[in-house]
């Protein structure tokens, strides 16, 4: 399967499970293709770091806006009911706990839920954090949405982060191309599996209750 | 009478020196005052500290004012949007010194320069490589970060609309830093789309209130 196939399956399942009426925040990568996804009949408030709540779908070529873009910097449009503030206003939805689900991309993802997805620490490449730190301290709760494995195939859901952690908040959920796991006080939990078991389990890096797929 | 507005971006910007810090709005494009940043490539200034969200996402506007080698250090969230050339080049070569801020930090500590705040504790970055030598306290059993304000000499920001007092008012997403920048500099430079008569505003919709605001030119 393309890459971009994949994406947009890890996208779709996420996007079950984003319930009517909530204040989401989607972040840069695989999250941003979920507004597409969500089951239409569902009233979604998306909420954008630069000051957009309630934005909508990309506009038609030829009417983009250069002054309405979401936080990837992509154009959007302003869904009847949007607000439109600063980023002091929009940071405060975010540190204040007034966001209800970020969906984010991630690096890594630890058997404790501990979250890797700000910087790779290559020498020479300067790290972004962006609003990822504030979003993840934030919001009441928080999904990762990502590859099961990295370009090397090496298992992106690891024992202990290898790289930088982004906060001291837990993941509650992970969605990848194989499976949907809960991070739970014992540990991480398989509820839905979308490969052989077997290669659901090599393919993790941390233990894994898969009793109940 | 109060007349904030110039006619020429060359005479908004003679007031910035070598070796300031300059604060520039901006998320992304939407919001980066490119004029006033080309007047000031122009200027050729040296040793500047600029804070801004991203480091330039094009050749113009902050990235030219980077490639022209003015700036020392620039205090930001994300430097490495698409087409953040002449950053990347500068931090690859060891040129430039970078200060990386979680962006509700970065407005947060923009605010509290421009409100007169000492210092702050956030939640945000506790625990983590951008909290390191920095003060870390509890509160509620949660770990915090102390942060300090940051103040500016020149704030330039752009805004869709201005009087001659100096209100203005932005559009859509480009108001992003600007209400906070606006405040924490001693000088504000505003770039906008349109100057209109005063009372042209209405009282209720203005974004920022002129005393915030120096310089206007449209």
């Amino acid at each position: 399967m393309e890459a971009e196939d994949v994406s947009r399956l890890i996208a779709r399942r996420a996007a079950q499970d984003v319930q009517d009426g909530m204040v989401v925040n989607l972040g840069i990568g695989i999250p941003t293709l979920v507004a597409d996804l969500v089951p239409a009949d569902r009233e979604i408030i998306y909420h954008s770091e630069n000051g957009l709540i309630g934005f909508g779908p990309a506009p038609e070529k030829g009417r983009e806006d250069p002054d309405l873009i979401n936080a990837s910097k992509d154009p959007v449009t302003l869904l009847a009911g949007a607000a439109v503030c600063d980023s002091l206003t929009a940071f405060s939805m975010m540190r204040g706990g007034h966001i209800d689900l970020a969906l984010m991309g991630a690096y890594q993802v630890s058997a404790d839920g501990s979250l890797a997805n700000w910087t790779l620490g290559r020498e020479g490449v300067p790290p972004g954090v962006g609003g990822a730190m504030d979003l993840a301290v934030g919001s009441r709760n928080l999904w990762a949405l990502m590859n099961h494995s990295d370009k090397n195939g090496a298992p992106r859901i690891v024992r202990e982060l290898t790289l930088p952690i982004t906060t001291q908040r837990r993941v509650t959920r992970i969605y990848t191309e194989k499976a949907v796991i809960d991070v739970t006080p014992s540990g991480l939990v398989a509820r839905e599996r979308f490969c052989p078991v077997e290669e659901l389990v090599a393919s993790t890096g941390a233990p894994l209750d898969v009793s109940g797929v | 009478m109060i007349d904030k507005t110039r006619r020429a971006f060359a005479d908004m910007v003679d007031c910035i020196e070598d070796g300031q810090t300059i604060l520039v709005s901006g998320f992304g494009e939407s919001g980066v005052p490119n004029r006033l940043i080309h007047a000031l490539v122009a200027r050729r200034p040296r040793d500047l500290v600029v804070v801004s969200n991203n480091a330039g996402s094009t050749a113009a506007g902050l990235g030219a004012l980077l490639a022209a080698g003015c700036v020392r250090k620039m205090v930001c969230s994300y430097p490495r949007s698409r087409g953040s050339v002449a950053f990347e080049e500068l931090y690859k070569a060891g040129r430039i010194e970078l200060e990386l801020v979680p962006q509700g930090t970065l407005v947060e500590r923009l605010r509290a320069g421009g409100a007169g705040i000492g210092a702050f504790y956030t939640p945000t970055a506790a625990g983590t490589l951008l909290a390191e030598g920095k003060e870390q306290r509890e509160f509620d059993g949660r770990p915090h970060v102390l942060e300090m304000p940051i103040r500016g000499d020149v704030a330039l920001v752009r805004a869709h609309k201005a009087d001659r007092w100096g209100n203005l008012v932005y559009r859509a997403a480009m108001r992003n830093f600007a209400t906070v920048m606006v405040a924490a500099a001693k000088t504000t430079l505003a770039e906008v789309d349109e100057i209109v008569p005063l009372g042209g505003i209405d009282s209720d919709a203005v974004h920022t209130p002129s005393v915030f605001v120096d310089r206007v030119v449209c």
